[in-house]
């Protein structure tokens, strides 16, 4: 125990600066409405959906938990059911086998309720196109608020993207 | 010999592995397969292609033994009129999820099988659709008419239950689908359905230029972009009959040590987490973000992602960053070696640990586990160390093993392998060879083909790669591509019998197989 402790102490606190929202992110303006942001107040929780990527946007989505993004720090947690999510975080291309299993989730997450589309291939198919197997990007099967490109995005791109959808438009 | 069986007129292809390749019959396929079971050999691969040969119309289903000496990749021709050939499950168990999703995608079927379920076609496409066969766009869309049901094996009896958890998971992970038959907490029997996350991405090989189809091998499995992109390099230089300047496998064993190093301390942390203790994530996942912090700004990408091309890799190590990288080794050692004895004192966590999901290196040896896990296994298997090549011939690596095969000995594996990679990237750095860090290459006249092996943080991976000549626009022919999850995925089902559920996470990370890798 006192090694774990010694350890902590030692470690300190090194959470970064939280990024500020981008609005050219915005996929389809003024869905995300006043009075959705008025209900999730400043607590989110967030449903992750891989469906059907190649688990590099996952490794991304991973590391914002870690020290340096803190995101439970800033009231964000990511649920085990879509029931309890405020948002869905969806990386890959749709793949065809996923379709009916991402519609599902979408049904079962309450209103009002966020998308956010991660990486190149959430935002248009990426490398993998549409195909017999694959549906390319999210929005050809639910629809999306944010769509945050990169291969993969970085965490703080991620953040970024996660933060712009719940936060007023800058006019 | 490398298989006592006549007449297989092997023939040494220009790898820098040793890997072998020959045309067979029916008979020597199978008196073969036999052989290489005798000598304790293993099924590395099993899949299809459409002949690109004289016989255009015809099937070839390809198999890769890893046997003492090397690989060896013998191909069978199958009649398109009548696709059927001797399967391997009987001998190989591994080779039937393996035959399945062959006959998916080609339409070629494994006689004497005894599972014939579809495997990566859920429904999406018709069964008679078979999206390798080359004169399909690939680009065809079907109204999908209802999900398919899958006959999952059913365990009867008093108080038997089924748990159906999946494809989306709880956690941030991929998708995959897992029917767990339970008796109050215990289980016993968990089966897999995946093909989940199937997107095409052979069929994809085929529409890209080989110049610029490591992007699309570097995404195969996200978390082992360097190791494919390498095996995938790999088999196009030796399709071409083209060396790659000295310094760019030192460089590309760098990045494939970091990559190791990288998964390995995501993994550590995440297992503590798994088993409550979640400081263990914390201090972690803090190594890894700096690890990944100094990746993107010596190779410009956080998990050197498109860093390995043909003909070598993207960019030089100057001598000061060499020196920063060895720096951080340093650093970082000290801080695993710390959390490793708190690990190794934790009386909570090691009661989780030890015992937990055991593979036993009898039952590991017979199903054919590999890479890390199977090494926690008792399975002396690293090809580092079985076929050492540049720069891995000098740099003397030592292999981890252990023989409990449970939760506890992977952890320890783990840990170890970090410790001996911290120690490689030191000595490339130190020693890391003086020329140029890229070739330029030129694709080859007539059609040929190659092979890449190469051994990534999860296990060994493998790549065959056929190559249309000049008068096919030097298109790709097929690309094959391995993850060591397909031997891995079903021994998972073995390791979880007779633990409780809430076992399965901490078991199910212990493994980290991938999804994406296997389901293609």
């Amino acid at each position: 125990m006192l090694k774990i402790i010694k350890q902590i102490a030692r470690t300190g606190i090194c959470t970064e600066v939280a990024p500020v929202c981008n609005d050219a992110l915005r996929v389809e303006a003024g869905r995300i409405q006043q009075q959705i942001l008025d209900i999730l107040g400043k607590a989110l929780t967030i449903r992750h959906v891989d469906a059907g990527s190649c688990n590099g946007c996952e490794l991304e989505i991973h590391a914002l938990g870690n020290p340096y993004y803190n995101i439970e720090g800033l009231g964000i947690r990511f649920v085990a059911s879509p029931r309890h999510a405020d948002m869905l975080l969806v990386t890959g291309p749709v793949s065809r086998n996923m379709v009916e299993a991402l519609r599902r989730t979408y049904e079962a997450t309450p209103d009002p309720k966020v998308v956010v589309a991660i990486g190149d291939c959430g935002c248009s198919g990426g490398i993998f196109g549409e195909s017999y197997a694959s549906s390319g990007r999210v929005s050809n099967v639910i629809p999306v608020d944010v769509a945050v490109p990169g291969c993969p995005p970085t965490p703080t791109d991620i953040l970024q993207g996660v933060l712009t959808a719940v936060t007023n438009r800058k006019s | 010999m490398l298989i006592p069986v006549s007449d297989l007129g092997l023939v040494r292809l220009n790898t820098e592995l040793p890997v072998w390749h020959a045309r067979v019959n029916s008979y020597s396929w199978t008196a073969a397969a036999l052989a290489v079971a005798e000598k304790k050999g293993r099924l590395v691969s099993l899949w299809a292609a459409e002949d690109s040969g004289e016989d255009s119309s015809g099937l070839v289903v390809s198999a890769a033994y890893a046997v003492q000496e090397g690989l060896v990749w013998l191909a069978l021709p199958v009649r398109a009129n009548h696709p059927v050939y001797p399967g391997l499950s009987g001998i190989f168990p591994v080779a039937s999820r393996m035959q399945r999703a062959a006959a998916d995608l080609v339409g070629v079927f494994a006689d004497g099988s005894q599972d014939n379920r579809p495997w990566l076609n859920h429904g999406a496409w018709p069964a008679d659709y078979f999206p390798l066969q080359q004169k399909l766009s690939g680009q065809e869309v079907f109204t999908r008419s209802q999900t398919m049901d899958y006959a999952f094996v059913r365990v009867e009896g008093d108080g038997v239950h089924e748990v159906p958890v999946g494809p989306v998971h709880a956690g941030t992970i991929e998708p995959g689908h897992f029917r767990f038959s339970i008796v109050g907490e215990k289980v016993l029997r968990l089966e897999e359905r995946l093909g989940y996350t199937h997107k095409g991405i052979e069929k994809r090989f085929t529409q890209l230029p080989p110049l610029e189809a490591h992007h699309l091998a570097g995404r195969v499995s996200g978390d082992s972009t360097v190791a494919y992109a390498w095996a995938y390099c790999m088999a196009l230089e030796s399709a071409s009959g083209c060396s790659i300047p000295k310094r760019a496998n030192w460089l590309r064993a760098l990045m494939l040590e970091r990559e190791r190093v990288a998964n390995h301390l995501g993994d550590l942390g995440a297992l503590g987490n798994d088993a409550a203790l979640s400081f263990g994530l914390a201090q972690f996942s803090r190594l890894k973000e700096d690890w990944l912090r100094l990746s993107k700004q010596v190779f410009g990408h956080r998990f050197m992602m498109d860093c390995v091309v043909p003909g070598g890799v993207a960019s030089d190590v100057d001598s000061t960053v060499a020196d920063r990288l060895c720096r951080q080794c340093d650093r970082i050692e000290r801080e695993v070696l710390a959390l490793r004895r708190v690990y190794d004192e934790h009386a909570g966590l090691q009661d989780r640990f030890i015992t937990t999901g055991r593979v036993r290196p009898e039952l590991a040896t017979q199903l054919g586990l590999i890479g890390l896990a199977g090494r926690a296994s008792g399975q002396a298997i690293d090809l580092r160390c079985n076929h050492p090549w540049m720069p891995y011939d000098t740099l003397d690596v030592k292999m981890a093993t252990h023989r409990n095969g449970d939760v506890a000995a992977r952890v320890t594996v783990r840990f170890e392998e970090v410790l001996e990679s911290l120690r490689l990237v030191r000595a490339i750095c130190t020693e890391l060879p003086i020329g140029e860090f890229h070739t330029g290459m030129s694709l080859p006249e007539n059609a040929a083909f190659g092979a890449g092996w190469v051994e990534g943080w999860r296990g060994e991976i493998f790549v065959a790669l056929e190559l249309y000549g000049i008068d096919h626009d030097n298109r790709i022919h097929r690309c094959h591509c391995h993850d060591p999850s397909w031997q891995n995925w079903p021994v998972l089902e073995h390791a979880i019998i007779g633990n409780i559920v809430p076992d399965f996470p901490l078991i199910n990370k212990s493994f980290n197989l991938s999804y994406s890798g296997h389901d293609l």
